[in-house]
């Protein structure tokens, strides 16, 4: 007999939507850990809209996203536990927790879902020259500082990365009166979704500097100015473009990794091109009965889709718990050209259908995924437009995967021809 | 002819708007015809900010306005939201502030404050 | 305000001249130029604690080294430091290098070194398969080491201030006057006057110097660089693993550190005495040697990258002993590597040095020379909730990488010498050191500096002076001018 059927790591969007599912299948005994002091993740601090098209059909904001879910564990069993934090997952979904209230505590569980979310990549991990000055903040850091706290990080700021997190930080501080003087991109592309652009940077006449880094940082006590470099196809600084901006900021927004520390203490196989468990399609990692979804995954761009495959994680948790397991064998999913990885990255070939999320390597228009099975093409997609920066997906229906002769798929794009 | 990249949904469709008709092509939705059209004639945009809590611990409440405003008001309706001082409790579509820089749009919270 | 001794500047070296003063008798004063101890070359090294076969045999180096590194696991016991003795390898990877090695295993035995060994390619392998499989041999010190640098010099400068030392932070020297008692030394915090000086000034040891007219030495600082990688790499090797020394220094290492990270560097340029920025040419210049001695590096796996400024000076051996001219002025100057080492020992010689200049000794009644500091992420469950139970913000953890709880950080602001800065904070605590580095507890501690401290967290600082985090708060709040 178990403590809780079912414990849920996080009561982020992820948390929420899964233990809600698994509610909603039966589940009773549901317990959701959460190391903040309230429940809601990061979308606590994304006080921007944009969230909930697909899903509510609305446009929303974070905290309204969030609370519609945290609106919906009323009149559930399900409990919440805040400010408490996770130290370890053992094999057995044994949890080892701890919080001021409670103390250090062991819990298990018959079943798990991991939906701890993600970390901001650092300036070391990147390895920015230059001097360790204060006034480096990653976007999030500075994202909670602003929105949670009420307290403003500088008054002339450069961004680097021009993915959502830094673009939305353009425009959030400069409606609270910094001069935000550049956002500089490494690649040739911007990593953000279009509406960014133009609502962060374009509305408010921000330079956009593609193909563009920082190499140098100075500053005595605080950040006093940045150099930033044009880069060649090879992503290395070309001498002679530098550029200086006299700014006190520097907002870094260059990449989220999933958090699976707990994950990789536990043993649970992690896929190094997501950063994320290893997971069939009902999003069942390695160890069985331990489920992930959200951003501990794989990283999204859209919070609806985050609450789609967390919710088919709380239903499988739900199915693992009352004794029904997924049947066939196994298929992998392989990545071929144009693609970077694939969630799942196998999966039961008896499955009903298989939706597969996946990012490609570069932009693409007016190209074709294809779904090979060896040398015959089993699925074809036309896209007009796919981009690294927006996760893409596919649904194959069981008909087709029937036609599956080998034990390997893989996912190709097609570019158009020229 | 102007190229707009449409802002509705995430997907982002590049518009192109006869600067004359208003007449506008490359739109996947209705939706998107309506901004191409509206954007040349009168920009509007949702402002999302927070404002100031007073005695509580929680000391910002994330609020935005409940429809888009004229885009050259989002600094005026910045300095209304500044000037706000709220206290719980607070529930989310409560409205802070109404006619917010005279564009009738209001300022409403998005997040309940006990 | 009138000391027996005074001490300038708190890195190891003054913390370990502190601490062994603070055993006797004395009124004993250290002016720290900065806002906390262990600002300078003592927080940006590579941590090691060398055997001892580098130093010339004869010079005060390989004295001082040898007995430093035999002092070191029993003071690091007492005072509850972090240190492990994990033995090094220097290894020969080019023809020439084997002679190298030899040389240095003879000074070895000739220092004193216990346990040196040469070793074939294959025996090195055995040992550390992470190797370059190139390699033509190496050299085993197994009493070599490593140790929290910052944290050695925590637990001395507080066993001292504990026993009665009085620390005056943000206190730089700015002038010396020679008076009939001794010295008086100008501070923006006033004037200070005290018999003898003990000059442990680091980087600017010379420019001290010649505030009382002695400008027999030239501080030539050296910039170091270095990576420090994800725990993920450190086991990448077990050992300290040099590669073989050259006129420059003993070159670019690879090495474990005490909390589980990897450590690479340091190269060598020459630098202003506080100048710690970081180079493109310096960090690939590091990458290309330490890839040299271990090829397997995951550099992706990178969390921080620093720099850190060593005294090294125009005198080949450490400078220890009366000035020859301001009798009553003592230099404790050009501390390079094995600085580090010989710290606790060069805390002795300090004693020696005062002793044999008349200064009489006498040992207090009452010391206490043991320090102890919870680290909660080591504790046994049931100690962890005794400890929660007693104080619930033990049961908060603030830093989710490293495992550190508010009480921890709670605890560290209420020591001797309590920290004033969220890098002070991690210093003491390990809360931002970890691979998110900061990014989801950096705002907690700063909330909890601010509580703890009576402060505005947009007073609360990340490190040395004017390092400012916060400007003001949105909506025209307090702001800072």
């Amino acid at each position: 007999m178990f403590d809780y059927e079912l414990i849920v790591i996080g009561a982020g969007p992820a948390g929420l939507a899964a233990a809600l599912a698994a509610h909603e299948k039966g589940v009773r005994r549901i317990l959701i850990l959460e190391r903040d002091n309230q429940a809601g993740g990061i979308l606590n601090q994304c006080i921007h809209n944009g969230f909930g098209l697909h899903f509510f059909k609305e446009e929303l904001t974070g905290p309204e996203y969030a609370g519609r879910f945290v609106a919906m564990l009323a009149g559930t069993t399900i409990e919440v536990r805040t400010d408490t934090m996770v130290l370890e997952l053992e094999q057995n979904r044994t949890v080892h927790t701890v919080s001021p209230l409670r103390g250090y505590e062991r819990i298990t569980a018959g079943a798990v879902v991991l939906a701890m979310g993600c970390r901001e990549r650092t300036r070391g991990a990147i390895s920015i020259p230059g001097a360790r000055c204060s006034g480096i903040f990653t976007a999030g850091a500075a994202q909670r500082f602003m929105n949670i706290e009420g307290y403003m990080v500088g008054k002339r700021v450069v961004i680097l990365g021009s993915g959502d997190i830094g673009l939305i930080m353009a425009r959030r501080m400069t409606l609270e009166g910094a001069k935000v003087l550049a956002c500089v991109e490494l690649m040739p592309y911007s990593g953000g979704l279009n509406r960014n652009i133009v609502q962060c940077l374009h509305d408010f006449d921000i330079p956009l500097y593609l193909s563009h880094t920082v190499t140098d940082v100075v500053g005595k006590d605080r950040l006093e100015r940045v150099v930033v470099s044009k880069v060649d196809e090879n992503r290395r600084p070309i001498p002679g473009t530098e550029m200086v901006f006299d700014c006190d900021t520097l907002l870094l927004s260059v990449g989220l990794l999933p958090e699976n520390e707990l994950s990789r203490q536990a043993g649970v196989q992690i896929d190094p091109r997501t950063n994320g468990p290893v997971v069939w399609e009902n999003c069942e990692t390695s160890i069985p009965g331990v489920f992930a979804c959200g951003n501990v995954l794989h990283v999204h761009d859209l919070v609806d889709y985050v609450t789609a495959e967390s919710q088919r994680a709380g239903r499988a948790a739900a199915d693992f718990i009352q004794g029904r397991l997924p049947q066939g064998q196994e298929i992998r999913l392989e990545n071929g050209s144009g693609v970077g990885y694939t969630v799942p990255q196998h999966f039961h070939r008896d499955t009903d259908k298989l939706e597969i999320f996946f990012r490609v390597r570069a932009i693409y228009h007016n190209a074709a995924i294809r779904v090979m099975d060896g040398d015959t093409q089993l699925a074809r997609f036309r896209r007009e437009h796919m981009a690294p920066g927006e996760m893409e997906n596919i649904t194959l229906p069981k008909v087709l995967l029937d036609r599956a002769q080998h034990d390997t798929l893989r996912v190709e794009i097609e570019e158009a021809a020229q | 002819m102007k190229e707009l990249i449409c802002i509705t949904c995430p997907k982002g469709c590049h518009l192109k708007v006869d600067e004359q008709t208003f007449a506008v092509t490359g739109n996947a939705c209705p939706r998107g015809a309506a901004y191409g059209a509206n954007e040349l004639r009168n920009p509007v945009r949702v402002v999302t900010s927070t404002v100031v809590v007073t005695g509580s611990e929680i000391r910002r409440l994330p609020v935005k306005t409940d429809r888009p405003i004229p885009k050259g008001k989002m600094f005026a309706v910045m300095e209304e939201i500044a000037r706000v001082r709220v206290t719980g409790p607070v529930r989310v579509g409560d409205v802070l502030i109404a006619n917010v820089a005279g564009t009738e749009g209001n300022v409403v919270a998005t997040k309940n404050l006990p | 305000m009138n000391y027996d001794v005074i001490i300038i500047g708190c890195g190891v070296i003054g913390a370990a001249c502190a601490h062994a003063l603070s055993r006797y008798q004395l009124r004993v004063g250290i002016l720290e130029a900065d806002n906390d101890v262990a600002n300078g070359t003592t927080k940006a090294n590579s941590a090691i604690v060398h055997a001892g076969y580098d130093p010339l045999p004869g010079t005060k180096m390989a004295r001082l080294n040898v007995r430093g590194t035999a002092m070191m696991p029993a003071l690091c016991a007492r005072l509850d430091v972090p240190y492990k003795n994990v033995g090094s390898l220097v290894l020969a990877l080019e023809p020439g290098d084997e002679q190298t090695l030899q040389a240095l295993y003879a000074r070895g035995v000739a220092n004193g070194v216990p346990g040196l060994q040469l070793l074939t390619p294959a025996q090195a392998l055995e040992l550390e398969p992470g190797l370059n499989p190139k390699l033509l041999g190496a050299l085993l010190a197994p009493s070599a080491g490593i140790v929290n640098p910052w944290e050695l010099c925590y637990a001395l400068a507080e066993t001292a201030v504990k026993n009665g030392a009085e620390l005056h932070l943000n206190a730089p020297v700015t002038a010396i006057r020679r008076t009939e008692e001794g010295f008086a030394l100008q501070t923006p915090k006033g004037e200070f006057t005290a018999p003898r000086v003990l000059n442990c000034a680091g980087t600017h040891a010379d420019q001290i110097s010649r505030l009382v007219g002695d400008d027999s030495f030239e501080i030539l600082p050296s910039k170091g660089e270095y990576f420090l990688l994800d725990k993920s790499e450190g086991s990448r090797v077990s050992r300290v693993i040099f590669q073989c020394p050259s006129p420059a220094g003993k070159g670019v290492l690879v090495a474990p550190t005490v909390h589980g990270n990897l450590l690479a560097g340091p190269n060598a340029t020459a630098s202003d005495p506080d100048d710690t920025a970081n180079t493109a040419q310096g960090l690939a210049y590091v990458r290309a040697m330490a890839t040299r001695s271990v090829p397997g590096i995951n550099f992706r796996d990178n969390i921080r990258n620093f720099a850190g400024v060593r005294a090294n000076s125009t005198c080949e051996d450490f400078i220890l002993g009366q000035s020859e001219t301001v009798p009553g002025f003592f230099q404790l100057a050009g501390i390079r590597s094995p600085g580090l080492s010989a710290a606790p020992a060069i805390g002795e010689e300090a004693v020696r040095l005062l002793r044999d200049a008349g200064l009489d000794l006498q040992p207090k009644q009452q010391y206490d020379d043991t320090r102890r500091r919870i680290r909660f992420h080591e504790c046994s469950d049931e100690e962890k909730n005794r400890l929660i139970a007693q104080d619930p913000r033990y049961g908060r953890v603030i830093c989710r990488c490293e495992t550190v709880t508010e009480g921890e950080i709670v605890a560290a602001l209420h020591t001797p010498i309590p920290p004033v800065s969220v890098n002070g904070v991690k210093r003491r605590v390990g809360a931002g050191m970890g691979r998110c580095q900061g990014g989801f507890c950096g705002p907690r501690v700063q909330e909890i500096i601010a509580r703890e401290l009576g402060i505005s967290p947009v007073d609360v600082l990340m490190d040395w002076e004017g390092t400012w985090v916060l400007c003001g708060e949105t909506k025209g709040g307090a702001g800072r001018v």
